[in-house]
Parts: structure tokens; C-alpha cells; sequence
């Protein structure tokens, strides 16, 4: 156990691709946390998907000692986090765990959206924050403008930001340095009641669920019994430990220190992100404030493309299930995708997430239906029924009205953008509640419909902003609204994981955005095809797809049979990624792109 | 019991990899090389051509094709050697085809006669465009008026002579080809080749395309136009569109390519050259190396080949499937089935003919005039459904 003098918690509040994971690198590098022959790229991105896309879904987090210049020895402990607004409730309590951040900013970039919308998280977690100006070996480093700019956008001094070449290894040591002299030592008492913060938990299958905790106050022993305030649950703890950022067992862990618990829990489920760890006798009775279940928003259909790979699917959404306690999911048949599931997800990026980890980690293909959110209906017998799929919408000759979840959008943005953001809210039926200024920056806020931000708002904000806005929702409630179930037909075929719940007045342009985008999606066939848009028996938009007129081989001899052979097996392969719908091959990611809407 | 193949025949075909210059639209395996060394690659398609009679002894051999490269550009005398080997080697049908590719060139034009002395009845002549400034951008050395003189020498020269064209050139108007191929059409002597350009990856063009360096290449519609006069005209003429890209005068297709249209078997020698040759009842694709010099290695080593495999019932079906139906004649179900041991789905060629694609009748199976622009999506659908 270190004396709390001696430890420093930080986090890393970087835009992608701005080096927050080769910085993370060279200071476990630095100080030798790492034997060099284990040392590999992006030592805290774990799962190939994060990796690929540069973003960190769980919260990872490193123990790094640390000899000082003065001599004086440092325990520092990092925690990344994921960076994304789906995620932000996460994010939140990473940054309750800690007590400082490093900002890392692109010095050939500057500052952008996602460093904001985190930086903002830090702030409100009252942080101190050490500004990082990466990069400076390029040679379009420009150190004083991003300054100036983190001084101007974020507010805070950036007068002796460091400079850093992660790549090299210049200022590596600088940053260490500050991490001591200038972020804050954590407080606590050891001698009170046990209070831990868990801040991420998953599913080890060895070691049952682990738990990343965040020790306030009091001390965690290895054999403890411990509640989980949230729902009594009492476990005994068999091992503690700490990461470096493989698993190191220790012995107790003190006030200020951050490390891992694991007590034969067998679903993480059972752990909730934000929860309050106490000792079963003696325990404390007050929770550390700031606790939210996580509650799915954005439900969508998943089906193998495949039939016959439908128990695979069911044995990959239930190994996923249990190392995700905010995905839900339930059986779901539909007429022309046969069997699959409903999953529930927090927001579009962690459907995908999960959708990708299906198809890379399970090797399934998957067919995504349109996302909805769940729809109250009234009927007209006075019974209330919840919507989660258009499929199952009712008779509308039996509905009296529908209510729809609304939410409060922030949205922080410099006022170059703002007409396009206040375009971008109306476009979504978002009715503007507050707009305020501080400096060259507007805070937007509106009252939107849920159904039109699950989708590709978060896209279409950070593209109308060129990635300069920060956005955060919280739910509202649910209000009426004139909706109704628009049906997709595909050569006069009714497509029902195309079906979506739009607003009325919307219905044509969106029908018609979705035509088009189909007539793009689905490859020509040998026949023209006819896609059209209908509520109930209604056309309300129509585009044809004209038949394919020409594909010959002109040189086709001896020596080609096996080139060409090959090309019609590969052509055979891409067929599997279709669905057949009557005589039309729909590809898969034809589901989800003809609902993203461009402008 | 017949084995497959001898429902089409046994050819050789013989592939010399050299070549005065690179053509910018051209992916076949040719290199450009200052020192020939022409006794060591005799040699090398001698000790092949003896390989392949111990392996294969008996059969009658129906045709010889020397492509390339450039194979006018081999020593007459090398031409000699092998085609007599060939006839050491196997009985030859009564009318045994040799054909030979060339440039109009007159360096090569100057070497017609000592070719058809050394067995070669049939040329193939390489003209490619009957325009100046076409032929340039093609990477032709030749201009028209070679071309026309060299067309006009092989007739002369020899049995059976033909030339190819590529149409849907940069730039080039329906009304512009029209008039080519009119003109092509009266000099032709029974045969045509007339392909479309195709951008193959790899290519200079390839790299022009990509570029955006490569304008006025025809749009769909003018491509269709272009394909569907060039079936109009030759038929006119009498020169009927027999396969995709070849138009031919009653009795007068090339035997050689039939065969690999038909699925017989074929051995491939020289660098990069394929073959399919039935052993024990089942077709074997083989393939020589690639590059001119361990290709020559690999033969002084005992053999040419570099990679067989051999083909299961269902692939070997695909392939039938895949070359024959580009022939007008098409393709025989019941040979098929023979092969493949399951017949082609019903329900999709009942689809194909709804739409006006495909015609079956009497075990065979075609695609038509309105499916012969969409070949190859025709035969990926069928062979996806069976």
C-alpha cells in the first residue's frame, strides 16, 4: 500500500488518432513497466475492434512506478477510457476515479470534438489538467497556434503545455515529472468504512467477472466480504491486484489506489458501472453519489445471414451478454429473416460495436434491421402497450394516439458551425430550447425526438462541424406525435427489416432519401427492379433500379479458365453476404446504410 | 466408354513469352528481353513435348496454337523443330490445325513464308485498330498500312489466316467502328477476332484509368451499341458471332480455341502456360512458371510443371459450364450431368429464360442474342444456384 502522497491518478483526454494510446505506450516504456521483449503497439487497446478504430471501449487501466528526478518514488495509475457519447455515463465515472488529466492535442491539428466533449467530462470532475502538445517531429507542428487555440476553446492556461514526441520519446520524462508536481495527490481515510468506486467490471473466463474499483476510503483485503450497494449482493473477495498492465496479484489496496477485485461472480450483469463496494460488517451506509443504471435506447434486429447459423448467433449474443451488462436481448422471428434477436444497446457506436464483434470474434454474418426506440401505444380499448420493433406495430385502425421518447440535446459548438447545427436539429424536429454564448463558442440546447438521433445524428453533428461539436443527451420523457410505420417494398415485396417509424409530415422525404439510398445499396440484377416506399396500402415514393445491360469477359481462352473460375468463386462468396428477397439479392450492409440520411 | 474430354478434342499450345515492346492494354504474360538464346528454349519445348507423349501417349491431336508474346518473332526453324516433334510424338487429325499469333510488323511479315514452311496453316494476326492514331495510343509498333499489307501477305501465304480488332477505343463513335468494320469485314478471310478494350488490372491503361488519364471510353450505352452492331454487321457478312468475341464464315472457327470452349484438354507449354488434361478420369489443371527463365530451369529439371491440381466432379462441371456456354452452339446438360453427377437447377434456367437470357431445348442449353452481353452474370447465377 503506498502513502497517499505518493500516487498520482490520471486519465489520457485525446481525439482519435491524436496519440493517446502511443503516449500511453511510451510512459509504461519509460518506466520499464513493461519488459522491452513484451512491449507491442497500443498496449491498453486489448480487443482487435478498438484497435481498428482507434476508439477504447472499456475503460483500461495501467499501474506505473515511477522513480521521480528528486529520487522520491511514485505510484502513477492510469485509466483510459472510451471516448464516445454512447458511452459517456462510463466515461463519467472513469473520471470520478482519478483526479487528474493529461490533454493531448495534435500539435499539426488542434483541438477537436471528441477532446472536447472529454475535457469538459474531466472539468465537470473537477480535474486538474496538464495540457500535451503531441507530435512536434512533424513538420507541421505548430505548438503556439494549438496553445493559443486550447486557451481560446477549452479555457484553460496552456502557457507551459508540454512538448511531446510520442513517437520519439521527446518529452516523455517532462510528462512524468508533471503528472507529479502538478496534478493532485488523491485524499481518503484508511481507517474509515470501506467505500469503492467500481468503475468498469468483464468477464474473464478464467477468473469470473473482474472488477475494476477506485478504493475512496478504508482498505480492500484479500478475503473480505463485500456488498454491492446497489443490490445487496454480498461476495467474497479471492483475489486482489492491481495491473501493469498484466494482472499482478497484491495484497490489500489502500485509499487513493486503483486495481482489480474478483469474488467468483459469474455475470458482470451482477456489477454495476458507478456502484458503491463496502465491507459486508462495518460497511459504510452512504453510496457515492452520481450512481444511473444503464438502460438500453436503441433497439435493433440481428439475424445471421445464414439460417442455419442461428444457435451460433444465439451462443455468441449470450457470451457477449454476459461481459455487457448494458446490451439486452430477446428471440425475434420475422417473415423474411427467419429467426434472430432483438438486442437493446445504449447507442448507435455500441450496436456496432457489438455487430462487428458478432461477425469478427463468432465469424457470423449478420443482417441489421432499421434501429428504433421504444413507442408507447395507446389503444383505442385504453391499453398501453410498449413498441419495439415497427414489425409488431398494430392494426392503426386500433391505435387512439403514439408517444415517442424525447430527449435534451447539448450541444457545444464554435458559432462558425452554429447555422448548420440549428439546420441539423430542425431537419430532426428538434425544437430549440435554450442558445447561449461563451466566447466564439454556442451551447445549443433542444428538445429532439429520440427516433431521430439513434441513428446518425452523432455522424451528421460531427460532420456539419467538421468535428468541432461536443454533444450530450439525457432522456426527457415521452410526448405524442403524429407517427406512423413506413414500409419498405422491394420489387413489390415488402421488406420488413426495412421498416421504420417516421413522423408523418417527414414520411416522403424519408421514403424517398431511402429509395434512393437502396437504389445505390443493391447491386443491379438481370431484371429491373422497382423500389418503393408505402404507409399502409399508400406509395409514397418510388425509384426503379435498372437492369444490369452488360458484364462479358471479352478474352476468355485456355489460360484464363482458372482466373476466371477463381473470380466466379469469389463472386459466389460475395453472394452468401446477400439476402434473397423474392428474386432480389439485398446485401447485408444495405440494412443499416439505406437509413442514414445525408443531408 | 468415351472419357469427357474426346467430346471436344486434344490440343497443344505453345506459349513464347517475348515481345519487341509492351502493349499498354495488354495483361497476357509477355516480357521484353535483348538476348534470346534461342537453342536453349528449343531444347526446353522439345524435352516438354516429349514429357507430355510419355504421359499421354496415343492421343490424337486435333491442334497446335503458338501464342504469346510474339511468337512470330521465334526462329522459323524452332517453329519447325517443335511442330515436327509434335507429329513424332502423336497421331494427328486429317485436318490438323496450326495456328500462329503475329504482328504486322514487317520484320515478322518478312519471316510469313518460312513459317508456313515449318507447318503453320493457320495465322492470327494482331492488327488491332485500322486507324493511325488509335494504334499509337494502343503501343502498336505497326501503322494501317502495314497492317494492310500484312493482312494481305498471310492470305496469301497461308490456308486460313485471320486478324483481330479492339473496339471501344478512346474516343471511338458507333458511326466511326461502323465503318472500321465494314472495312475489316471486307478484307476478312472467313474469321474475325473483335474484342472489346478491357482495362485489365495491372495494366499501363490499368494505371492511366486510375489516374483519370484514360477519357472517352464508351459509357454503357454506346458499349452495348458498339456489341450489338458488331453482331449485326459480321452477320451480314456472313461471318457469324460464334463466340463472344470471335465471328466467323461457315466451317471456318478456329479449331484450337474450340477446344478450350468445348472443355477438351489441352496442355500448356512454355512460361505461365495452362493446361487441362484428364488422368484416370479426372481433369488435372496444370500451370508452368510464370517467368522465362525458371520456367527454362524447371524443364532442364525434368519438368515444366510447376502446380497441378486436380479438379473434383463439381469444379470441372463449373469450368464446362463457364467456357461453353460463350459458344453460340452452347452447352449439353446431359454431359453435365455426366460430369458433374447432378444437373444444372431447373429453377434458375426457367428464371434466365423468363427473362429472355437463356434457351434450352433438346439436352442443350444457350445464351441468347439479348443474354450474350450479360455472359458472365448468366453463368455466375447458374453456377451460384447449383
Amino acid at each position: 500500500m503506498t502513502d497517499l502522497s505518493h500516487i498520482r491518478n490520471f486519465s489520457i483526454v485525446a481525439h482519435i488518432d491524436h496519440g493517446k494510446s502511443t503516449l500511453a505506450d511510451r510512459l509504461i516504456q519509460m518506466t520499464d513497466t513493461v519488459a522491452e521483449r513484451d512491449m507491442k503497439e497500443q498496449m491498453l487497446d486489448a480487443m482487435d475492434i478498438e484497435r481498428e478504430r482507434g476508439i477504447t471501449i472499456k475503460a483500461n487501466t495501467v499501474r506505473i512506478d515511477y522513480t521521480a528526478v528528486d529520487g522520491e518514488q511514485y505510484v502513477l495509475n492510469l485509466i483510459d477510457t472510451p471516448g464516445h457519447v454512447d458511452f459517456a455515463y462510463e466515461v463519467s465515472r472513469s473520471m470520478r476515479a482519478v483526479e487528474g488529466s493529461l490533454l493531448v492535442v495534435d500539435s499539426t491539428q488542434g483541438v477537436e470534438a471528441q477532446t472536447l466533449a472529454n475535457v469538459y467530462q474531466a472539468i465537470d470532475a473537477n480535474h486538474e489538467i496538464v495540457p500535451v502538445l503531441n507530435k512536434i517531429d512533424l513538420p507541421a507542428t505548430d505548438c503556439d497556434r494549438v496553445a493559443e487555440q486550447i486557451e481560446d476553446v477549452i479555457g484553460i492556461d496552456a502557457s507551459d503545455a508540454i512538448r511531446v514526441s510520442a513517437k520519439t520519446g521527446v518529452g516523455i520524462r517532462e510528462t512524468l515529472e508533471a503528472i507529479i508536481h502538478r496534478l493532485p495527490a488523491p485524499t481518503g481515510d484508511r481507517d474509515a468504512p470501506l467505500k469503492a468506486m467500481l468503475v468498469d467490471s468483464w468477464y474473464d473466463a478464467y477468473l469470473g467477472v473482474v472488477v475494476l474499483v477506485r478504493i475512496m476510503d478504508g482498505v480492500l483485503k484479500k478475503g473480505d466480504r463485500v456488498r454491492m450497494m446497489q443490490n445487496g449482493s454480498v461476495h467474497h473477495v479471492d483475489r486482489i491486484g492491481v495491473f501493469r498492465p498484466a494482472m499482478t496479484v497484491v495484497d490489500q489496496l489502500g485509499p487513493g489506489e486503483i486495481g482489480f477485485l474478483t469474488a467468483s461472480i459469474k455475470q458482470v450483469r451482477d456489477t454495476k458501472v458507478g456502484d458503491t463496494i463496502t465491507h459486508e460488517k462495518r460497511g459504510t451506509d452512504k453510496p457515492l453519489p452520481g450512481f444511473k443504471p444503464s438502460v438500453p435506447v436503441v433497439f435493433c434486429g440481428l439475424f445471421p445471414v445464414d439460417n442455419a447459423e442461428f444457435e451460433d448467433l444465439r451462443d455468441a449474443i449470450e457470451k457477449l451478454a454476459l461481459n455487457d451488462a448494458s446490451f439486452s436481448y430477446e428471440m425475434e422471428t420475422s417473415a423474411a429473416l427467419g429467426f434472430g434477436f432483438r438486442c437493446g444497446f445504449l447507442g448507435l457506436l455500441h450496436l456496432e460495436v457489438i455487430r462487428d464483434r458478432i461477425e469478427r470474434e463468432y465469424d457470423i454474418d449478420l443482417i441489421t434491421t432499421a434501429p428504433s426506440v421504444i413507442y408507447h401505444i395507446y389503444g383505442r380499448d385504453g391499453e398501453v402497450t410498449e413498441l419495439h420493433n415497427p414489425a409488431d406495430m398494430p392494426d392503426p385502425s386500433t391505435i387512439d394516439h403514439i408517444e415517442e421518447p424525447r430527449i435534451k440535446a447539448t450541444i457545444l459548438v464554435p458559432d462558425d458551425f452554429l447555422g448548420d447545427v440549428l439546420k441539423l436539429c430542425q431537419d430532426r424536429r428538434g425544437i430549440q430550447m435554450d442558445l447561449t454564448y461563451a466566447g466564439s463558442r454556442a451551447m445549443v440546447v433542444y428538445d429532439l425526438p429520440l427516433n431521430e438521433v439513434v441513428f446518425d445524428f452523432y455522424d451528421r453533428l460531427k460532420s456539419v462541424t467538421k468535428g468541432y461539436a461536443s454533444f450530450d443527451y439525457q432522456l426527457l420523457g415521452y410526448r405524442t406525435d403524429n407517427l406512423v410505420k413506413m414500409q419498405v417494398l422491394v420489387n413489390d415485396e415488402p421488406v420488413d427489416a426495412l421498416s421504420t417509424m417516421v413522423h408523418r409530415d417527414r414520411a416522403e422525404q424519408r421514403g424517398r432519401a431511402m429509395c434512393e439510398k437502396l437504389k445505390d445499396l443493391i447491386p443491379r440484377h438481370m431484371f429491373k427492379i422497382p423500389i418503393q416506399a408505402a404507409i399502409g396500402g399508400k406509395v409514397i415514393a418510388r425509384e426503379t433500379l435498372a437492369a444490369l445491360r452488360k458484364d462479358v469477359t471479352a478474352k476468355c481462352y485456355g489460360g484464363d479458365v482458372t482466373r476466371k473460375k477463381k473470380l466466379l468463386e469469389k463472386q459466389k462468396a460475395g453472394k452468401k453476404k446477400m439476402r434473397q428477397f423474392g428474386k432480389v439479392e439485398i446485401p447485408q450492409q444495405a440494412f443499416i446504410s439505406a437509413l442514414k440520411m445525408d443531408s | 466408354m468415351i472419357e469427357d474430354w474426346q467430346n471436344a478434342g486434344f490440343a497443344i499450345y505453345i506459349h513464347w513469352p517475348f515481345c519487341e515492346a509492351k502493349c499498354p492494354y495488354c495483361d497476357f504474360n509477355s516480357h521484353v528481353s535483348q538476348f534470346i538464346d534461342q537453342s536453349r528454349w528449343r531444347r526446353a519445348y522439345l524435352s516438354e513435348i516429349d514429357r507430355l507423349g510419355r504421359e499421354f501417349p496415343g492421343r490424337t491431336l486435333s491442334t497446335v496454337f503458338f501464342g504469346g508474346g510474339t511468337p512470330s518473332l521465334m526462329d522459323p526453324d524452332t517453329v519447325g523443330h517443335i511442330l515436327e516433334r509434335i507429329r513424332a510424338t502423336w497421331p494427328i487429325s486429317n485436318n490438323f490445325e496450326v495456328t500462329l499469333e503475329a504482328n504486322p510488323s514487317s520484320s515478322e511479315v518478312g519471316r510469313f513464308r518460312a513459317l508456313r514452311d515449318a507447318g503453320v496453316n493457320r495465322l492470327s494476326l494482331g492488327v488491332q485498330a485500322l486507324h493511325d492514331d488509335d494504334l499509337r495510343r494502343l503501343g502498336r509498333l505497326h501503322d494501317v498500312e502495314a497492317a494492310l499489307r500484312a493482312i494481305s501477305i498471310s492470305q496469301q501465304t497461308f490456308p486460313r489466316s485471320s486478324f483481330d480488332l479492339i473496339y471501344g477505343r478512346q474516343g471511338q463513335t458507333l458511326s466511326a467502328w461502323k465503318s472500321e468494320l465494314d472495312r475489316a469485314l471486307d478484307m476478312a478471310a472467313g474469321h474475325l477476332s473483335l474484342y472489346e478494350l478491357t482495362i485489365e488490372p495491372g495494366t499501363m491503361f490499368a494505371k492511366r484509368k486510375a489516374a483519370g488519364k484514360l477519357n472517352g471510353l464508351p459509357d454503357e450505352d454506346l458499349a452495348i451499341a458498339l456489341f450489338e452492331e458488331t453482331g449485326a454487321r459480321t452477320a451480314k457478312a456472313g461471318i457469324e458471332n460464334y463466340e463472344v468475341s470471335n465471328y466467323a464464315a461457315d466451317g471456318n472457327a478456329c479449331e484450337h480455341n474450340l477446344i478450350y470452349w468445348r472443355y477438351g484438354d489441352f496442355a500448356g507449354i512454355g512460361p505461365g502456360a495452362h493446361g487441362r488434361l484428364t488422368v484416370n478420369g479426372l481433369k488435372r489443371a496444370t500451370t508452368e512458371p510464370k517467368a522465362p527463365i525458371p520456367w527454362l530451369k524447371s524443364v532442364e529439371n525434368g519438368a515444366g510443371e510447376a502446380l497441378i491440381e486436380d479438379l473434383g466432379p463439381e469444379d470441372q462441371a463449373d469450368e464446362y459450364l463457364m467456357m461453353s456456354l460463350r459458344l453460340t452452339e452452347g452447352m449439353d446438360l446431359d454431359r453435365y450431368h455426366a460430369i458433374a453427377g447432378k444437373s444444372v437447377s431447373q429453377s434458375e434456367i426457367a428464371r434466365l429464360e423468363e427473362l429472355g437470357l437463356l434457351q434450352s431445348g433438346e439436352n442443350g442449353l444457350r445464351i441468347t442474342t439479348k443474354g450474350r452481353p450479360l455472359t458472365d452474370a448468366i453463368v455466375s447465377s447458374l453456377i451460384a444456384a447449383g
